[in-house]
C-alpha cells in the first residue's frame, strides 16, 4: 500500500520466476480449482499400465500406429466439439453431420459419374458442407435465440434423414480415388517422419524464444526459462518419441500428422488471437463480452462454422479409413464418442474453461480405452460401461472444480 | 480538497426524458469538472440511473443539451459516449470470471498485429503500469483469473479498464454496494486517486458516509428534478438526507 511501486514490481519479478513460487503458485491454483492437465495424464498413464498388463499387443509400435489411425476421426470432430463448448453451447449434430461429409466425399469421387471430382476437390466439398450446416445452425441459434440444443437435436434428425435420402437403396458407395483413401490409410516415408519432428520442434523453439524476448523487452516477468527449455524439450520429445515408436513399424500415419495439425492451428486460434480471446469472453460472461463491442452473435455462428467444418474433416478421415460409406456413418457413439473426448480433456461445459489441445488428450483416451478393449477381447458392454464411467468422473470433476473457482473468489 | 478552479468536463442543461407517461428527468442540470469527484445522490426513482445512461449513449434524451468540454454534443449510442471519452463502470462491473485481469482490461480493444495476433507483452505491460499508477497493490498477479479476485479487486479492474483508456470523465455506479469494510476501503481510496490524477469522476451512492469521504460536490436529485448542488464542506450529512426526502424549502413540492 505504499508509493514505492517499482521496486516493490521489481522484487515481484523476480521472484516470479523462481520455481518454488512457480510451484505455489500451481499447487495454489490446483486446490482453487484449477486441476489443469493432471487427471488426464493420471488417466492416460492409468490406462497405459492397465492394457499392457493384460495384453503385450497393446503396448508395441504396431498397435501404437493402429491407435493414431483409430482415434484421428473423434479427434478432429472433437476440435470442433471444444469451441462450441467454449461458449457454452452444444452441438448435438456433430456425429450426423461427419456422417453426411462422408457421403459427399464419396459421392463426388465416384467414377463415371455426372460429378467426378479430383479426390481433394471432393474433400473440400465435405468440409464445405459441414461448415454450411453449422453456419445454418448457429445462425437461428445466434439470431432467433433457440436453444442450441434443440436446434442441433432437429439438425441431429435431418441430417440423419439426408444421409438415408442421398445412400439411397443401394446403402453403400465405395470409394475409389486415391487421394481421398490416403486420407487414413497414406503412411509417411520414415525420413519425411524425422523432418516432420524437426520441424515442429523448431517451431515450438521459435515460439517459446520469441514469447521470451517480447516479454524481456517489455520489462515483465519471463517465467522460469529452465521451465521454458524443459517444456519445449518434453513436447519435441514426445513428437520424436512418436515418429521413433512409428518408423518403428511402418512410418508416420499421414492421418497421424493431419490431426495434430488440426488441433495445432485451432489451438493458436483459441490461444493466439482476438478470435480466440472473444470466444473465451462470450463464454464467460456473454454480456461483458457484448459491452466490450464483441460481435457476440458472430462469435457464435463462427464457433458453429468451425464445430461443422471439424465434423466435415472427421467425416473425411472416417470415410477413407473403411474406403467406402455405408448407412452406419455418422451414428453409434461417434457423438457421444466426440463431446466426452472433449470433455475428457478438460473443457468446461459451462463454457468458458479448457483448451483445444484437450480434444487430442480426450481422443487419445477414449482411443485408448477402445483399441484396448478390443484387443483384450472384452465384450463391447465393457468399453461402453468404462468409456461412460471416465466421462461421469471428467463432468464430476469440472463441476466440483467451477464450485471450487467460485468460492476460492470470494 | 485543492479543487482548482478547474474546466467543466460534462455539463447537462435542462435535459428532459420519457418513458411513456413516467417523466424520469424533468428538466435536470448537472455538471462536473476535471478534477473533481462529484456525488449524484438521491431516492429511489430520482432518475440516477436514467441520467447515467443518457450520458452513457444507452438512452436518447428527449430535449435539453448535453455539453462537453462547452461545446454541445449528441451522444445517439454508446460508441459516441466512449469516442467523447465517458466511461461508465456498472455495478455489475461487466467483467469475464474465466479471462486474467489483462484479458479484461483489453476485453474488446486487444493489441495485434497485422496477422491477428495478440500482443500479450505490451498489454500486459499496460496493464500492470495503469494498477501501479492507481496504486493496486493487492493483486498478486495480473494473469490470475478475474474469478480469483476478492470484490474489491474486482472493482479496482473496473475501474482501472475504464481509466486506462484516456477517458475523460468516469460515472461509477454504486462501487461499494457489494462490499466489505476493508474492500469499500480500498475503492474508495481508488476513487479519490482518479479525481487526483485530473480525471472528472461521477459517484452515485446510496452511501452518504461514502459520498461524505471522497466527493467534492454533492448533487441531489428528487423525483427527476435538481434539488441542488452542495458543497462538501459547507454542508452535513443531515442537510444531504433532508434533501434527498424533502427537496428544500426553496423546492416547489412539499412531500
Amino acid at each position: 500500500m505504499s508509493s514505492a511501486a517499482p521496486p516493490e514490481a521489481a522484487v515481484a519479478a523476480t521472484d516470479q520466476n523462481s520455481l518454488a513460487s512457480i510451484a505455489r503458485a500451481r499447487w495454489d491454483a490446483f486446490k482453487g480449482g484449477d486441476v489443469g492437465s493432471v487427471p488426464v495424464i493420471v488417466g492416460i498413464v492409468a490406462i497405459t499400465i492397465f492394457f499392457t498388463v493384460k495384453t503385450n499387443i497393446f503396448f508395441t509400435a504396431v498397435n501404437f500406429s493402429n491407435l493414431i489411425g483409430q482415434m484421428a476421426g473423434v479427434t478432429v470432430i472433437a476440435v470442433g466439439v471444444v469451441f462450441v463448448l467454449l461458449i457454452g453451447e452444444i452441438d448435438l449434430s456433430i456425429g450426423y453431420v461427419s456422417g453426411i461429409a462422408s457421403v459427399v466425399v464419396a459421392e463426388f469421387q465416384v467414377a463415371g459419374s455426372s460429378h467426378d471430382y479430383p479426390g481433394l476437390v471432393a474433400i473440400a466439398i465435405a468440409i464445405l458442407v459441414g461448415a454450411v450446416i453449422g453456419a445454418a445452425q448457429g445462425s437461428i441459434i445466434a439470431f432467433l435465440g433457440v436453444p442450441s440444443f434443440v436446434v442441433t437435436l432437429a439438425g441431429l434428425l435431418i441430417c440423419q434423414g439426408m444421409i438415408i435420402y442421398l445412400l439411397g437403396t443401394q446403402g453403400v458407395i465405395g470409394i475409389q480415388d486415391k487421394q481421398v483413401n490416403d486420407v487414413a490409410n497414406y503412411v509417411l516415408t520414415k525420413n519425411t517422419g524425422w523432418i516432420v519432428a524437426i520441424v515442429f520442434t523448431a517451431i515450438l523453439t521459435a515460439g517459446a524464444i520469441g514469447s521470451y524476448l517480447s516479454r524481456r523487452r517489455a520489462g515483465l516477468p519471463t517465467g522460469n526459462v529452465l521451465l521454458t527449455i524443459g517444456r519445449v524439450v518434453l513436447y519435441g520429445g514426445l513428437m520424436f518419441a512418436a515418429v521413433a515408436v512409428c518408423n518403428h513399424s511402418r512410418g508416420v500415419p499421414l492421418v497421424g500428422l493431419i490431426f495434430v495439425f488440426v488441433v495445432a492451428v485451432f489451438s493458436y486460434l483459441a490461444s493466439r488471437t482476438t478470435f480466440g480471446r472473444h470466444v473465451y469472453a462470450v463464454g464467460g460472461n456473454a454480456e461483458a463480452a457484448r459491452r466490450a463491442g464483441i460481435n457476440v452473435k458472430l462469435i457464435r455462428i463462427l464457433c458453429f462454422v468451425i464445430s461443422g467444418a471439424c465434423a466435415g474433416l472427421g467425416g473425411v478421415i472416417l470415410a477413407s479409413r473403411l474406403n467406402s460409406v455405408d448407412l452406419t456413418f455418422g451414428g453409434g457413439t461417434l457423438l457421444l464418442d466426440a463431446i466426452s473426448a472433449a470433455v475428457i480433456g478438460g473443457v468446461s461445459l459451462f463454457g468458458g474453461r479448457g483448451r483445444v489441445s484437450g480434444a487430442l488428450f480426450g481422443g487419445l483416451i477414449i482411443g485408448m480405452i477402445s483399441n484396448g478393449t478390443d484387443l483384450v477381447g472384452s465384450a463391447d458392454w465393457v468399453k461402453y460401461v468404462t468409456t461412460g464411467v471416465i466421462l461421469l468422473a471428467a463432468v464430476t470433476l469440472d463441476t466440483v472444480a467451477r464450485r471450487r473457482q467460485v468460492a476460492a473468489g470470494r | 480538497m485543492a479543487t482548482t478552479p478547474a474546466t467543466t468536463a460534462l455539463e447537462l442543461r435542462e435535459v428532459h426524458k420519457s418513458f411513456g407517461s413516467v417523466q424520469a428527468l424533468r428538466g435536470v442540470d448537472f455538471e462536473v469538472r476535471d478534477g473533481e469527484v462529484m456525488a449524484l445522490v438521491g431516492d429511489n426513482g430520482a432518475g440516477k440511473s436514467t441520467l447515467i445512461k443518457c450520458v452513457a449513449g444507452i438512452y436518447s434524451i428527449d430535449s435539453g443539451q448535453i455539453l462537453f468540454d462547452g461545446k454541445p454534443v449528441s451522444i445517439s449510442g454508446p460508441k459516441d459516449a466512449a469516442k467523447l471519452g465517458i466511461e461508465v463502470v456498472y455495478q455489475d462491473l461487466a467483467l469475464c470470471d474465466n479471462l486474467d485481469v489483462v484479458q479484461n482490461m483489453f476485453l474488446g480493444r486487444e493489441e495485434r498485429d497485422p496477422l491477428f495476433r495478440l500482443r500479450e507483452a505490451p498489454m500486459e505491460q499496460r496493464t500492470t503500469e495503469t494498477l501501479a499508477s492507481l496504486s493496486v497493490t493487492t493483486i498478486r498477479s495480473v494473469r490470475q483469473p478475474v474469478a480469483t479476485l476478492s470484490g474489491g479487486q474486482r472493482q479496482s479492474v473496473a475501474v482501472a479498464r475504464a481509466v486506462m483508456w484516456n477517458n475523460r470523465v468516469v460515472f461509477l455506479d454504486e462501487p461499494t454496494a457489494a462490499l466489505g469494510v476493508a474492500q469499500t476501503r480500498q475503492v474508495l481510496d481508488l476513487v479519490k486517486r482518479l479525481g487526483e490524477q485530473g480525471l472528472a469522476v461521477v459517484l452515485v451512492s446510496h452511501n452518504l458516509s461514502d459520498v461524505f469521504e471522497v466527493a467534492d460536490r454533492i448533487t441531489v436529485l428528487r423525483l427527476g428534478r435538481n434539488v441542488r448542488v452542495y458543497d462538501k464542506s459547507a454542508t452535513s450529512q443531515q442537510e444531504i438526507v433532508e434533501a434527498i426526502t424533502f427537496g428544500t424549502q426553496a423546492a416547489e413540492e412539499p412531500a
